[in-house]
């Protein structure tokens, strides 16, 4: 194994936390004096004693920020290809709009009239995305994918209840599912009860026959499926669940694959989420902000959460809630400062880009697979969408985690490994479609590398990587004694 | 696909690109890449409109900007909730930063330690703040936050009651209410000043100042709560703590909050962070994301995801929530505001809303049909009876593009909540109250 | 691997051992804390609680996954293991000594007969 050079005293300093580099009397916040008629502050008793706040002057701030992000990978410096994630290009003028004044500036709970431009995004973005999604209403309330999720079950819970069918409490999720469906179904009140898939990766659909009683509220399902595949079960799927009585819902996270290609009511879904962060090319920010609408059928729409926008006889805009609104979800209308992001995005493509989009991707996807297929087995003999999902089980030595740390020392982010979980060493590749042949080229060259080192020297492999910022963490340690914040007694 | 060669900027592939990759996946066309889709639904009509060119998309986009009245924070007097606060210029550049601004979820932390290392600060400063044991890397926002808050006691107690008092937030009592009821949860409301809880509640939610501006005893509210079994839950504003008692004080049990008052543009509603935090001995019932500290291989001092098994992608029906994000970007924007604020600087921020305040309500109080109904300590919000209906007040003062205080006529007659802090000068505030005068 | 025979072993990879005093001690192989991982936190029903024989009693989570627990017996948990609430990794480095995790008065000491000897245990791990 490489050996790491010591790491120098400006290197150390370089990580020390903020309550660390803090010296008593500096500070980075230029106040002004107080320029009111002084009040006496109210009695002591209600007042703070200590602030205990780092003291660091602006300088040392910028440095030490600037410093750490230098520290991450991002789809702006490295090739991202995180499967299901679809960390694709984020437009810099998507930025700049969302920074306007006049959206950014603007307070969620100003009347109307003060706001008509906002709401007119609003509305239109809602028409886009149902447009897209071929639904018949939207709610952009849901601050992420997850609360989308929660969102839309609670829509069909509701819509249930309106149908005098709010006993049914089966919900049915693939298991190749993301974990948040059956949390999110756990969280709505629902029993989860797990369908397999084919050996094709279709759903299986004896087994969903065979829940397809007067207790079935619905199915949670992806498509296409975490598997990179469009299920081709999926149109029948929709009809054995309505026929039972239950509803559909749809998780969105793969819809890069469809842009312009199926639109999902049609097909059956009777409620959809989309992750803007992910095809409307939000930035992920790290772990958040992102935004998860809600996109609904005519039957749906008047429980879907609020508020939304609407537009009266006279062409003004206000926000209101829908007729049988499951309620608020957060504070205000929404995550508007993503929502624009993604509405310019969809602004600057229009409607032949949506199709660049999704054939692009699917493109790369079945590229890779095509040129990759020699270094893993394809658990699934057949075309892929957006993204393919590889075993790495035939490299003797070189698990998935190897080959993904591995990879981080060539510059490349991992891909997204051990998922789903019916693939064993899975290994799932989204390139999406702002990546260019060459960067896919490279990006194969290095897997061919890496599977020669694993032939040469597994256990190099097995440490690596060797040259980035950090080398591997001790996640056992960390999980084992937990600490979770700097504090003055043990420093 | 109709192939339009440099149409995007965004996307790469040429036509030689695409005729090249297509050779090697064995493929005819794109369109042959989507024959599973089956072909009744493929391919259907869209009706978006045609793309629009960054100088095009500019226009249009200040345009639908002009169109919202944002006069900046020295003209708004509207908080409820959502506070225009002065944020250093030195915050945004770094939080727009590509490294931060296009990362993921820091799943590979030996490429993450930026992400990582930052929302290990926000832990701690918010910790801190808040005079809690623990946070965790943040929420969705501050509603969210004290819904996941209520969830959280209902499973730690076992106990499927809550109780909000009626001076929180009506927005968060409806957020919990939505996230409460498919649980089966109850949630009843109890007086502030003296809650009678009913048996067998899981907690006690409560908000520091209240909807209405007021710093209520939260003393006696926690004592409430731990007479009755159950947990103090208590949403409060960041920067009041820094002048008021922080949370941790009343021996809250679990103290959520809305981040974007520390520094972060309001944004018509969002993105915000919900700040959670509690104490040390629940941190297996926490819902989202947590950094802990730890080693590398080399020894070094690092940090990483930990406590996964709570989590939905791990223990997936049974985890302590579905959530997965952490809005870490808006949780770095809060943590670079509080860096730069400081002990000193903050306490300065919060300290100037409450003398800008006072001299606002003064000032207000001593206008001809304006009174102050509401008794009682205030930060930087206070209710003013207005002589008219709030509405025709807000827009008169429109007129003179001031964007005037919250209609809580519901609950105050004729009552506004206005929001006075350190954004406004003595000149703004003066300005103001000339408009109101201009009512009559 | 190694698999002492004083014991008696469960499907679920979970040992009971008699104890002098008539208790039972209870504990996971060796099979299964390797399966698991790096143990980091474990979940145990409380002394006075009632176990069910091959009921879930607790879990056990190591960094990037849960299992659930079974007790091989009925009966009362009559003490806990308090050291692995702070040192969880005692699991993995010593699960048929220092890693036990509960010690429960049998309901029904005939119960064990119906779990395995060594041998039979090692061919179903084999």
């Amino acid at each position: 194994m490489a050996e790491f050079p010591p790491l120098s005293a400006e290197a150390l300093n370089e990580r020390r936390l903020l309550m660390e580099r803090s010296r008593p009397g500096r500070t980075g916040a230029s106040l002004p004096a107080c320029d009111v008629p002084q009040s006496p502050l109210p009695d002591a008793g209600l007042l703070r004693d200590d602030l205990d706040l780092p003291e660091v002057s602006e300088g040392e701030v910028v440095r030490y920020f600037t410093n750490l992000s230098q520290l991450n990978f991002s789809v702006d410096t490295n090739f991202y290809p995180l499967g299901s994630c679809t960390m694709k290009y984020n437009p810099k003028v998507n930025e700049a709009m969302a920074a306007l004044p006049g959206f950014a500036g603007l307070h969620p709970h100003q009347p109307a009239r003060q706001a008509q431009g906002a709401l007119e995004v609003l509305h239109r973005l809602q028409s886009l995305l149902a447009e897209v999604t071929g639904m018949a209403a939207t709610s952009l309330v849901p601050l992420a994918g997850a609360q989308g999720e929660l969102a839309g079950v609670l829509t069909i819970r509701a819509a249930l209840e309106a149908r005098g069918q709010g006993h049914r409490r089966k919900m049915l999720i693939p298991d190749t599912a993301h974990g948040t469906n059956p949390a999110t179904a756990a969280m709505c009140g629902f029993s989860v009860v797990s369908i397999p898939s084919t050996p094709e990766g279709n759903i299986d659909l004896d087994a969903v026959r065979a829940q397809a009683d007067g207790d079935l509220a619905g199915v949670m399902f992806t498509q296409p499926t975490t598997l990179g595949l469009f299920d081709r079960n999926a149109v029948e799927l929709c009809r054995i669940v309505h026929e039972a009585g239950g509803l559909v819902y749809g998780d969105g996270a793969n819809m890069n694959a469809l842009l312009g290609r199926a639109k999902m009511g049609p097909l059956g879904f009777d409620v959809v989420h989309l992750n803007l962060h992910k095809t409307f090319s939000t930035p992920h920010g790290g772990g958040g902000p992102g935004a998860g609408p809600i996109c609904a059928s005519a039957e749906l729409a008047p429980f879907i959460p609020g508020p939304i926008a609407v537009r009266d006889g006279n062409g003004a805009y206000e926000l209101a809630m829908p007729e049988h609104s499951i309620g608020r979800l957060g504070g205000a209308q929404g995550n508007f400062g993503v929502l624009i992001r993604a509405f310019t995005y969809i602004s600057e493509l229009g409607r032949e880009g949506m199709l660049d989009i999704s054939g692009n991707a699917v493109l790369n996807a079945n590229y890779l697979k095509a040129r990759l297929r020699a270094l893993f087995d394809l658990p699934y003999e057949r075309g892929v969408m957006h993204e393919v999902v590889f075993s790495a089980r035939k490299r003797k030595g070189a698990t998935a985690l190897n080959i993904s740390k591995r990879l981080l020392d060539n510059g490349f982010h991992a891909p997204t490994m051990y998922f789903p979980l019916v693939v064993p060493e899975a290994l799932m590749i989204e390139p999406t479609e702002t990546e260019s042949k060459e960067t896919l080229d490279a990006f194969i060259e290095v897997l061919e590398r890496i599977d020669a080192e694993a032939a040469a020297d597994p256990d190099f492999l097995a440490h690596a990587p060797h040259e980035t910022p950090a080398s591997r963490m001790n996640e056992a340690q960390a999980a084992r004694r937990p600490v979770l914040r700097w504090s003055r007694e043990e420093a | 696909m109709a192939d339009t060669g440099l149409r995007s900027p965004f996307i790469p592939n040429t036509t030689e690109d695409r005729a090249a990759m297509l050779a090697a996946v064995g493929a005819k066309s794109v369109e042959e890449l989507f024959a599973d889709i089956p072909a009744e639904h493929r391919h259907p009509h869209l009706a978006l409109p045609e793309a629009l060119d960054e100088m095009a998309l500019r226009r249009e986009m200040e345009a639908l900007a002009a169109r919202n009245l944002a006069p900046g924070a020295s003209a708004s007097f509207l908080g409820a909730g959502v506070y225009h606060h002065f944020c250093p210029a030195a915050v945004a550049p770094l939080v727009t930063r590509g490294e931060f601004l296009t990362s993921y979820t820091p799943y590979q932390p030996e490429v993450s330690q930026g992400t990582l290392q930052g929302s290990y600060e926000f832990q701690t400063l918010t910790a801190q703040l808040f005079g809690m044991e623990v946070s965790n890397a943040g929420m969705y926002d501050g509603a969210s936050a004290l819904a996941e808050a209520a969830l959280m006691a209902c499973r730690i107690t076992g106990h499927a009651r809550v109780a909000v008092t009626g001076t929180v937030n009506p927005r968060y009592v409806e957020t919990v209410r939505a996230y409460s009821a498919p649980q089966g949860i109850e949630v009843y409301t109890v007086d502030a000043s003296a809650p009678a809880l009913e048996p067998e509640t899981a907690a006690l939610l409560a908000q520091y100042p209240n909807y209405l501006g007021v710093i209520e005893d939260a003393q006696t509210q926690s004592d409430a709560a731990h007479a009755a079994g159950a947990l103090f839950c208590l949403s409060a504003d960041p920067v009041a703590q820094a002048l008021f008692k922080p949370a941790g004080d009343f021996g809250a049990d679990i103290a959520t909050g809305e981040g974007q008052a520390l520094g972060v543009p309001p944004s018509y509603g969002g993105p915000y962070v919900g700040i959670f935090t509690c104490k040390r001995e629940h941190i297996r019932q926490l819902p989202g994301r947590i950094v802990g500290r730890t080693t590398d291989a080399q020894g070094r001092t690092g940090y990483v995801l930990t406590l996964q098994p709570r989590e939905q992608h791990i223990r997936r029906q049974h985890a302590t929530s579905n959530i997965c994000t952490s809005t870490a970007l808006v949780g770095l924007w809060a943590t670079i505001y509080m860096a730069l604020m400081g002990k000193q600087g903050l306490r300065r921020v919060a300290e100037l809303c409450y003398q800008k305040a006072h001299y606002a309500a003064a000032r207000i109080g001593e206008l001809p049909g304006y009174f102050l109904p509401v008794e009682g300590t205030f930060f930087q919000e206070f209710v003013v009876s207005c002589p008219a209906a709030p509405e025709r007040v807000n827009r008169t003062l429109e007129a003179s593009g001031i964007v005037g205080g919250m209609d809580v006529s519901d609950r105050v007659p004729h009552g506004m909540l206005v929001c006075v802090n350190e954004t406004h000068t003595k000149a703004d505030i003066d300005l103001l109250v000339d408009a109101l005068k201009g009512v009559f | 691997m190694d698999l002492p025979a004083d014991r008696r072993y469960s499907k679920e990879h979970e040992w009971a051992l008699h104890q002098p005093d008539g208790t039972v001690l209870v504990g996971i192989t060796e099979f299964a804390q390797h399966e698991l991982g790096d143990v980091v936190y474990v979940e145990l029903p409380k002394a006075g609680a009632q176990v069910a024989q091959f009921k879930q009693m607790g879990e056990v989570e190591s960094v990037k996954a849960v299992s659930e627990l079974y007790s091989p017996l009925s009966g009362e948990v009559v003490e806990v293991n308090t050291t692995l609430k702070d040192s969880p990794e005692l699991v993995n480095e010593s699960p048929y000594a220092k890693g036990w995790l509960v010690r429960v008065k049998p309901a029904n000491p005939a119960e064990l007969d119906a779990l395995m000897d060594a041998a039979a245990y090692a061919s179903l791990t084999a």
